[in-house]
Protein backbone atom coordinates (compact mmCIF):
# COMPACT_ATOMS: atom_id res chain seq x y z
CA UNK A 1 0.00 0.00 0.00
CA UNK A 2 1.07 3.51 -0.56
CA UNK A 3 2.25 5.51 1.87
CA UNK A 4 1.03 8.83 0.37
CA UNK A 5 -1.86 8.74 -1.73
CA UNK A 6 -2.79 11.68 -3.54
CA UNK A 7 -5.74 11.68 -5.82
CA UNK A 8 -6.86 14.00 -8.01
CA UNK A 9 -6.04 17.42 -5.80
CA UNK A 10 -7.47 20.43 -7.43
CA UNK A 11 -6.33 23.88 -5.91
CA UNK A 12 -6.87 27.51 -7.16
CA UNK A 13 -5.88 30.91 -6.30
CA UNK A 14 -8.49 32.86 -7.37
CA UNK A 15 -9.60 32.55 -11.03
CA UNK A 16 -6.13 30.55 -11.02
CA UNK A 17 -6.05 26.71 -11.06
CA UNK A 18 -2.53 26.05 -9.86
CA UNK A 19 -3.16 22.19 -9.78
CA UNK A 20 -5.49 20.85 -12.24
CA UNK A 21 -5.87 17.18 -11.26
CA UNK A 22 -2.85 15.67 -9.74
CA UNK A 23 -2.40 12.13 -8.66
CA UNK A 24 0.64 10.33 -6.96
CA UNK A 25 1.13 7.50 -5.14
CA UNK A 26 4.38 7.11 -2.99
CA UNK A 27 5.29 3.76 -2.07
CA UNK A 28 7.12 3.71 1.37
CA UNK A 29 11.15 3.97 1.21
CA UNK A 30 10.33 6.13 -2.26
CA UNK A 31 12.71 9.21 -3.15
CA UNK A 32 10.50 11.35 -5.31
CA UNK A 33 11.84 14.20 -7.31
CA UNK A 34 9.59 17.16 -8.29
CA UNK A 35 10.54 18.69 -11.06
CA UNK A 36 9.30 21.72 -13.55
CA UNK A 37 9.43 25.44 -14.67
CA UNK A 38 8.07 28.02 -11.80
CA UNK A 39 4.41 28.63 -11.65
CA UNK A 40 4.14 24.70 -12.87
CA UNK A 41 2.56 24.21 -9.15
CA UNK A 42 4.89 21.94 -7.59
CA UNK A 43 5.76 24.02 -4.50
CA UNK A 44 2.24 24.56 -4.02
CA UNK A 45 1.77 20.69 -4.67
CA UNK A 46 4.12 19.99 -1.73
CA UNK A 47 2.56 23.00 0.21
CA UNK A 48 -0.93 21.04 0.12
CA UNK A 49 0.57 17.27 1.06
CA UNK A 50 1.55 19.09 4.40
CA UNK A 51 -1.59 21.19 5.08
CA UNK A 52 0.06 24.51 4.16
CA UNK A 53 -2.35 24.84 1.66
CA UNK A 54 -5.86 23.55 1.86
CA UNK A 55 -6.98 21.49 -1.44
CA UNK A 56 -10.26 22.63 -3.19
CA UNK A 57 -10.69 19.20 -4.44
CA UNK A 58 -9.59 15.48 -4.50
CA UNK A 59 -7.71 13.60 -1.53
CA UNK A 60 -4.19 13.14 0.04
CA UNK A 61 -3.73 10.37 2.41
CA UNK A 62 -0.31 9.67 4.34
CA UNK A 63 -0.09 6.49 5.87
CA UNK A 64 -4.06 6.81 6.61
CA UNK A 65 -4.34 10.58 7.89
CA UNK A 66 -5.96 12.54 5.60
CA UNK A 67 -5.79 16.08 5.02
CA UNK A 68 -8.66 18.21 6.41
CA UNK A 69 -9.05 21.78 7.33
CA UNK A 70 -9.31 21.33 10.96
CA UNK A 71 -6.96 21.25 13.52
CA UNK A 72 -7.05 17.81 15.09
CA UNK A 73 -6.64 16.37 11.35
CA UNK A 74 -3.70 18.47 10.00
CA UNK A 75 -2.04 17.70 13.23
CA UNK A 76 -2.42 13.92 12.91
CA UNK A 77 -1.29 14.62 9.28
CA UNK A 78 1.98 17.06 10.54
CA UNK A 79 3.36 14.78 12.81
CA UNK A 80 3.95 11.76 10.02
CA UNK A 81 5.06 14.35 7.64
CA UNK A 82 8.13 16.76 8.27
CA UNK A 83 9.15 19.79 5.72
CA UNK A 84 11.64 21.79 5.11
CA UNK A 85 11.66 25.03 3.48
CA UNK A 86 13.67 27.19 1.05
CA UNK A 87 14.73 29.82 3.77
CA UNK A 88 15.20 27.23 6.25
CA UNK A 89 12.70 29.25 8.80
CA UNK A 90 14.75 28.20 11.90
CA UNK A 91 13.18 30.62 14.96
CA UNK A 92 16.04 33.21 15.51
CA UNK A 93 15.63 33.51 19.17
CA UNK A 94 16.04 30.21 19.71
CA UNK A 95 20.06 28.49 19.97
CA UNK A 96 20.45 25.17 17.56
CA UNK A 97 19.78 22.68 19.93
CA UNK A 98 16.73 24.35 21.34
CA UNK A 99 15.42 24.80 17.76
CA UNK A 100 14.96 20.60 17.85
CA UNK A 101 13.49 20.84 21.57
CA UNK A 102 10.76 22.97 20.99
CA UNK A 103 8.24 21.23 19.02
CA UNK A 104 8.74 17.68 20.90
CA UNK A 105 8.41 19.19 24.04
CA UNK A 106 5.49 21.55 22.69
CA UNK A 107 3.66 18.97 20.61
CA UNK A 108 4.72 15.85 21.88
CA UNK A 109 4.99 16.88 25.59
CA UNK A 110 8.08 15.03 25.67
CA UNK A 111 10.00 16.20 28.97
CA UNK A 112 12.70 18.46 28.63
CA UNK A 113 15.84 15.86 28.99
CA UNK A 114 14.43 13.45 26.73
CA UNK A 115 14.11 16.36 23.93
CA UNK A 116 17.39 17.02 24.92
CA UNK A 117 18.71 13.85 24.27
CA UNK A 118 16.75 13.40 21.16
CA UNK A 119 18.22 16.58 19.92
CA UNK A 120 21.72 16.39 19.97
CA UNK A 121 21.24 12.86 18.49
CA UNK A 122 19.20 14.59 15.53
CA UNK A 123 21.96 17.44 15.23
CA UNK A 124 24.97 14.43 15.15
CA UNK A 125 23.10 12.99 12.58
CA UNK A 126 23.34 16.05 9.99
CA UNK A 127 26.66 16.67 11.92
CA UNK A 128 26.73 19.65 14.03
CA UNK A 129 26.48 18.48 17.37
CA UNK A 130 29.09 20.99 17.88
CA UNK A 131 26.64 23.64 17.51
CA UNK A 132 24.33 22.63 20.07
CA UNK A 133 23.94 26.24 21.37
CA UNK A 134 24.70 28.30 18.87
CA UNK A 135 22.34 30.67 17.48
CA UNK A 136 20.98 30.71 13.93
CA UNK A 137 22.62 34.22 12.97
CA UNK A 138 26.02 32.23 13.66
CA UNK A 139 25.21 29.39 11.52
CA UNK A 140 26.26 29.45 7.84
CA UNK A 141 23.36 28.71 5.22
CA UNK A 142 24.11 25.22 5.41
CA UNK A 143 24.44 24.46 8.56
CA UNK A 144 20.96 26.33 9.31
CA UNK A 145 19.49 23.96 6.99
CA UNK A 146 20.76 21.25 8.54
CA UNK A 147 19.38 22.33 11.35
CA UNK A 148 16.36 22.34 9.87
CA UNK A 149 16.67 18.78 8.54
CA UNK A 150 17.46 17.73 12.21
CA UNK A 151 14.46 19.84 14.02
CA UNK A 152 11.83 18.02 11.34
CA UNK A 153 13.58 15.02 11.98
CA UNK A 154 13.29 15.07 15.97
CA UNK A 155 9.28 14.73 15.17
CA UNK A 156 10.16 11.34 13.74
CA UNK A 157 8.14 11.58 10.82
CA UNK A 158 7.76 8.92 8.13
CA UNK A 159 7.76 11.29 5.24
CA UNK A 160 10.13 14.41 4.63
CA UNK A 161 8.99 16.95 2.11
CA UNK A 162 11.85 19.29 1.01
CA UNK A 163 10.78 22.58 -0.68
CA UNK A 164 14.22 23.44 -3.08
CA UNK A 165 15.83 23.43 0.33
CA UNK A 166 19.34 24.24 -1.43
CA UNK A 167 17.52 27.04 -3.63
CA UNK A 168 19.02 30.22 -1.23
CA UNK A 169 22.52 28.66 -0.52
CA UNK A 170 25.58 29.54 -1.86
CA UNK A 171 27.50 26.92 -4.43
CA UNK A 172 30.01 25.53 -2.01
CA UNK A 173 27.31 24.99 0.29
CA UNK A 174 24.70 22.85 -1.43
CA UNK A 175 26.43 19.37 -1.19
CA UNK A 176 26.94 19.60 2.48
CA UNK A 177 23.17 19.66 2.95
CA UNK A 178 22.83 17.07 -0.14
CA UNK A 179 25.00 14.53 1.33
CA UNK A 180 22.15 14.74 4.48
CA UNK A 181 19.65 13.95 2.44
CA UNK A 182 21.39 11.69 0.39
CA UNK A 183 22.55 9.58 3.76
CA UNK A 184 18.63 9.97 4.82
CA UNK A 185 17.84 8.21 1.74
CA UNK A 186 19.68 5.33 1.98
CA UNK A 187 18.40 4.81 5.62
CA UNK A 188 15.54 4.65 3.55
CA UNK A 189 13.42 7.52 4.30
CA UNK A 190 10.37 8.49 2.17
CA UNK A 191 11.09 11.75 0.56
CA UNK A 192 9.36 14.31 -1.92
CA UNK A 193 11.77 17.16 -2.78
CA UNK A 194 11.28 19.85 -5.31
CA UNK A 195 14.24 20.55 -6.78
CA UNK A 196 16.90 21.94 -9.40
CA UNK A 197 19.26 19.99 -8.78
CA UNK A 198 18.97 17.55 -11.43
CA UNK A 199 22.53 15.68 -11.03
CA UNK A 200 21.36 14.68 -7.19
CA UNK A 201 17.78 13.97 -8.83
CA UNK A 202 19.47 11.23 -11.19
CA UNK A 203 21.49 9.74 -8.88
CA UNK A 204 19.12 9.58 -5.35
CA UNK A 205 15.64 9.90 -6.69
CA UNK A 206 13.31 6.48 -7.22
CA UNK A 207 11.12 8.36 -9.34
CA UNK A 208 10.73 11.80 -11.39
CA UNK A 209 8.22 13.84 -11.42
CA UNK A 210 8.20 16.37 -14.36
CA UNK A 211 5.01 19.18 -13.66
CA UNK A 212 3.48 21.27 -16.34
CA UNK A 213 0.84 24.06 -16.23
CA UNK A 214 -0.40 22.13 -13.27
CA UNK A 215 -0.25 18.35 -14.17
CA UNK A 216 2.13 15.74 -14.19
CA UNK A 217 3.62 15.52 -17.50
CA UNK A 218 5.51 13.40 -17.29
CA UNK A 219 6.87 10.21 -14.49
CA UNK A 220 9.31 7.42 -14.02
CA UNK A 221 12.48 6.75 -12.66
CA UNK A 222 15.02 9.53 -13.57
CA UNK A 223 16.65 6.82 -16.40
CA UNK A 224 13.63 6.67 -18.23
CA UNK A 225 12.81 10.61 -17.67
CA UNK A 226 16.06 12.12 -17.94
CA UNK A 227 17.31 9.66 -20.87
CA UNK A 228 14.45 9.13 -22.80
CA UNK A 229 12.27 12.17 -22.13
CA UNK A 230 9.09 11.79 -24.54
CA UNK A 231 7.21 15.36 -24.29
CA UNK A 232 7.99 18.07 -26.05
CA UNK A 233 7.82 20.43 -23.02
CA UNK A 234 9.96 18.13 -20.97
CA UNK A 235 12.69 18.00 -23.85
CA UNK A 236 12.91 21.69 -23.70
CA UNK A 237 13.08 21.87 -19.72
CA UNK A 238 15.60 19.86 -19.99
CA UNK A 239 17.12 21.18 -22.84
CA UNK A 240 17.73 18.43 -25.00
CA UNK A 241 16.68 18.26 -28.66
CA UNK B 1 15.01 90.02 41.74
CA UNK B 2 15.91 88.76 44.83
CA UNK B 3 14.41 85.45 45.51
CA UNK B 4 15.95 83.33 48.30
CA UNK B 5 15.58 79.54 47.51
CA UNK B 6 14.59 77.49 50.58
CA UNK B 7 14.91 73.83 50.92
CA UNK B 8 14.65 73.62 54.56
CA UNK B 9 10.82 71.83 54.51
CA UNK B 10 12.62 68.87 52.56
CA UNK B 11 12.82 67.29 55.92
CA UNK B 12 9.94 67.34 57.79
CA UNK B 13 7.68 66.70 53.95
CA UNK B 14 10.35 63.58 53.45
CA UNK B 15 7.67 61.10 54.48
CA UNK B 16 5.09 62.93 52.46
CA UNK B 17 7.31 62.43 49.38
CA UNK B 18 8.57 59.16 49.93
CA UNK B 19 5.28 57.92 50.19
CA UNK B 20 3.80 59.51 46.78
CA UNK B 21 7.21 58.39 45.18
CA UNK B 22 6.11 54.71 46.21
CA UNK B 23 2.96 55.27 45.10
CA UNK B 24 3.20 56.20 41.80
CA UNK B 25 6.09 52.83 41.54
CA UNK B 26 3.11 51.29 42.53
CA UNK B 27 0.94 52.18 40.04
CA UNK B 28 3.50 52.11 37.49
CA UNK B 29 4.64 48.54 38.38
CA UNK B 30 1.18 47.09 38.12
CA UNK B 31 0.17 49.35 35.31
CA UNK B 32 3.21 48.27 33.02
CA UNK B 33 2.86 44.45 34.20
CA UNK B 34 -0.98 44.26 33.62
CA UNK B 35 -0.94 46.96 30.81
CA UNK B 36 2.09 44.53 28.74
CA UNK B 37 0.10 41.87 28.95
CA UNK B 38 -3.36 42.84 28.20
CA UNK B 39 -1.64 44.54 25.17
CA UNK B 40 -0.03 41.00 24.25
CA UNK B 41 -3.39 39.35 24.52
CA UNK B 42 -5.47 42.27 22.37
CA UNK B 43 -2.52 41.92 19.69
CA UNK B 44 -2.88 38.73 19.08
CA UNK B 45 -6.43 39.35 19.09
CA UNK B 46 -6.44 41.97 16.82
CA UNK B 47 -3.67 39.85 14.68
CA UNK B 48 -4.19 36.31 14.59
CA UNK B 49 -7.62 35.77 16.71
CA UNK B 50 -11.12 35.21 15.51
CA UNK B 51 -12.58 37.85 13.76
CA UNK B 52 -15.18 38.64 16.29
CA UNK B 53 -13.16 38.82 19.02
CA UNK B 54 -10.55 41.17 16.82
CA UNK B 55 -13.36 43.75 16.54
CA UNK B 56 -14.34 43.74 19.88
CA UNK B 57 -10.20 44.53 20.79
CA UNK B 58 -10.57 47.40 18.08
CA UNK B 59 -13.32 49.28 19.59
CA UNK B 60 -11.87 48.99 22.96
CA UNK B 61 -8.18 50.55 21.16
CA UNK B 62 -10.42 53.20 19.43
CA UNK B 63 -11.87 54.41 22.22
CA UNK B 64 -9.33 54.69 24.60
CA UNK B 65 -6.38 55.96 21.93
CA UNK B 66 -8.52 58.64 20.67
CA UNK B 67 -9.80 59.75 24.53
CA UNK B 68 -7.64 61.99 26.99
CA UNK B 69 -6.69 59.82 29.78
CA UNK B 70 -8.07 62.25 32.31
CA UNK B 71 -11.62 61.74 31.10
CA UNK B 72 -10.57 57.74 31.20
CA UNK B 73 -9.61 58.54 34.68
CA UNK B 74 -12.83 60.79 35.75
CA UNK B 75 -15.45 57.86 33.82
CA UNK B 76 -13.63 55.48 36.13
CA UNK B 77 -13.94 57.29 39.16
CA UNK B 78 -16.42 59.53 39.34
CA UNK B 79 -19.00 57.93 36.20
CA UNK B 80 -18.83 53.87 37.34
CA UNK B 81 -20.07 54.76 40.85
CA UNK B 82 -23.78 55.46 38.90
CA UNK B 83 -23.78 51.63 37.71
CA UNK B 84 -22.84 50.62 41.62
CA UNK B 85 -19.37 49.75 40.74
CA UNK B 86 -17.57 52.30 43.55
CA UNK B 87 -14.05 52.00 43.39
CA UNK B 88 -10.95 53.31 45.57
CA UNK B 89 -9.10 56.28 44.11
CA UNK B 90 -5.74 53.87 43.76
CA UNK B 91 -7.75 51.13 42.72
CA UNK B 92 -9.36 53.41 39.98
CA UNK B 93 -6.43 54.76 39.08
CA UNK B 94 -4.37 51.28 38.84
CA UNK B 95 -7.41 50.27 36.47
CA UNK B 96 -7.28 53.60 34.29
CA UNK B 97 -3.60 53.11 33.99
CA UNK B 98 -3.73 49.10 32.59
CA UNK B 99 -6.94 49.91 30.11
CA UNK B 100 -4.70 52.78 29.12
CA UNK B 101 -1.42 50.80 28.87
CA UNK B 102 -2.90 48.44 27.79
CA UNK B 103 -4.60 49.86 24.51
CA UNK B 104 -1.54 51.66 23.74
CA UNK B 105 0.76 48.43 23.81
CA UNK B 106 -2.00 46.35 21.50
CA UNK B 107 -0.92 48.46 18.65
CA UNK B 108 2.90 48.44 19.32
CA UNK B 109 2.48 44.64 19.91
CA UNK B 110 0.38 44.16 16.97
CA UNK B 111 2.98 46.01 14.47
CA UNK B 112 5.85 43.54 16.13
CA UNK B 113 3.88 40.15 15.25
CA UNK B 114 2.71 41.40 11.79
CA UNK B 115 6.28 41.71 11.42
CA UNK B 116 7.03 38.32 11.24
CA UNK B 117 8.34 36.79 8.23
CA UNK B 118 5.42 33.96 7.14
CA UNK B 119 7.90 31.11 7.24
CA UNK B 120 8.07 31.47 11.34
CA UNK B 121 4.39 30.31 11.08
CA UNK B 122 4.99 27.84 8.62
CA UNK B 123 7.89 26.41 10.22
CA UNK B 124 5.84 25.91 13.38
CA UNK B 125 2.68 24.87 11.94
CA UNK B 126 4.79 22.00 9.70
CA UNK B 127 6.52 20.97 13.49
CA UNK B 128 2.23 19.86 14.23
CA UNK B 129 2.21 23.12 16.59
CA UNK B 130 -1.67 24.86 16.89
CA UNK B 131 -1.55 28.20 15.98
CA UNK B 132 -1.42 29.73 18.93
CA UNK B 133 1.18 27.42 20.12
CA UNK B 134 3.06 28.91 17.27
CA UNK B 135 2.11 32.58 18.45
CA UNK B 136 3.30 31.55 22.48
CA UNK B 137 6.55 29.51 21.24
CA UNK B 138 7.79 30.93 17.81
CA UNK B 139 6.24 34.36 17.44
CA UNK B 140 5.99 36.44 20.84
CA UNK B 141 9.53 36.98 21.92
CA UNK B 142 10.99 38.02 18.55
CA UNK B 143 8.23 40.21 18.06
CA UNK B 144 8.89 41.63 21.41
CA UNK B 145 12.33 42.00 21.05
CA UNK B 146 11.79 43.97 17.42
CA UNK B 147 9.43 46.74 19.40
CA UNK B 148 10.67 46.55 22.50
CA UNK B 149 12.14 49.75 22.33
CA UNK B 150 8.85 51.71 21.08
CA UNK B 151 7.07 49.53 24.08
CA UNK B 152 9.23 50.56 26.72
CA UNK B 153 9.20 54.54 25.82
CA UNK B 154 5.26 54.17 26.14
CA UNK B 155 5.49 52.91 29.31
CA UNK B 156 8.02 55.67 30.21
CA UNK B 157 4.99 58.02 28.78
CA UNK B 158 2.21 56.43 30.71
CA UNK B 159 4.81 56.53 34.11
CA UNK B 160 4.68 60.44 33.45
CA UNK B 161 1.14 60.72 32.68
CA UNK B 162 -0.04 59.05 35.59
CA UNK B 163 0.58 62.55 37.58
CA UNK B 164 -2.71 63.20 36.70
CA UNK B 165 -4.51 60.77 38.95
CA UNK B 166 -3.78 62.89 41.65
CA UNK B 167 -7.04 64.66 40.42
CA UNK B 168 -8.96 61.96 42.06
CA UNK B 169 -6.92 62.29 45.12
CA UNK B 170 -4.69 58.97 44.67
CA UNK B 171 -1.81 60.11 46.92
CA UNK B 172 0.95 59.92 44.13
CA UNK B 173 3.70 61.45 43.74
CA UNK B 174 2.14 65.03 42.17
CA UNK B 175 -0.19 64.58 44.49
CA UNK B 176 2.40 65.03 47.30
CA UNK B 177 4.04 67.79 45.78
CA UNK B 178 0.70 69.50 45.57
CA UNK B 179 0.00 68.81 48.97
CA UNK B 180 3.50 70.17 50.12
CA UNK B 181 3.25 73.23 48.13
CA UNK B 182 -0.07 74.18 49.86
CA UNK B 183 1.93 74.10 53.02
CA UNK B 184 5.01 75.70 52.57
CA UNK B 185 4.12 77.87 49.70
CA UNK B 186 7.30 77.30 47.85
CA UNK B 187 6.26 76.22 44.44
CA UNK B 188 9.78 76.73 42.57
CA UNK B 189 11.29 74.57 45.03
CA UNK B 190 8.87 72.24 45.53
CA UNK B 191 8.19 71.73 41.84
CA UNK B 192 11.37 71.29 40.87
CA UNK B 193 12.48 68.65 43.54
CA UNK B 194 9.14 66.72 42.31
CA UNK B 195 10.57 67.02 38.36
CA UNK B 196 13.44 66.07 39.36
CA UNK B 197 12.24 62.98 41.07
CA UNK B 198 10.42 62.15 37.99
CA UNK B 199 13.48 62.64 36.03
CA UNK B 200 15.39 60.02 38.14
CA UNK B 201 12.47 57.54 37.81
CA UNK B 202 12.00 58.11 34.32
CA UNK B 203 15.67 57.50 33.71
CA UNK B 204 15.52 54.49 36.26
CA UNK B 205 12.40 52.88 34.41
CA UNK B 206 14.06 53.22 31.34
CA UNK B 207 17.36 51.45 32.11
CA UNK B 208 15.33 48.89 34.20
CA UNK B 209 13.28 47.93 30.86
CA UNK B 210 16.13 47.95 28.63
CA UNK B 211 17.61 45.30 31.47
CA UNK B 212 14.64 43.40 30.96
CA UNK B 213 14.98 43.67 27.10
CA UNK B 214 18.11 42.21 27.49
CA UNK B 215 17.44 39.02 29.93
CA UNK B 216 14.55 38.30 27.80
CA UNK B 217 15.87 38.50 24.32
CA UNK B 218 19.17 36.39 23.35
CA UNK B 219 21.88 39.14 21.96
CA UNK B 220 22.57 36.98 19.21
CA UNK B 221 18.77 36.61 17.92
CA UNK B 222 18.37 39.34 15.45
CA UNK B 223 14.90 38.90 13.37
Amino acid sequence: MSLIAITEVKKRFGDNEVLKGINIDVDPGEVIAIIGKSGSGKSTLLRCINGLESIDDGSILVAGAQLLPDELHLKALRLKVGMIFQQFNLFPHLSAGRNVMLSQMVVKKTPKAEAEVMARKMLDRVGLLHKFDAYPDQLSGGQQQRVAIARALAMQPIALLCDEITSALDPELVNEVLAVVKELAAEGMTLMMVTHEMRFARDVCSRVVFMHQGRVHEIGPPGEVFGNPKTPELKQFLGVH
Amino acid sequence: MTYVFDFSWLGEYMPVLLKGIGITLQLIAVGAVLGISLGIACAWARALGPKWLGGIVAVYVELIRNTPFLIQLFFIFFGLPSLGLQLGELTAANIAMVVNLGAYSCEIVRAGIQATPRGQFEAGASLAMSPFETFWHVVLVPALQRIWPALSSQVVIVMLGSAVVSQIAAEDLTFAANFIQSRNFRAFETYIVSTLIYLALAILLRQLLRGVGWTLFPKRATR
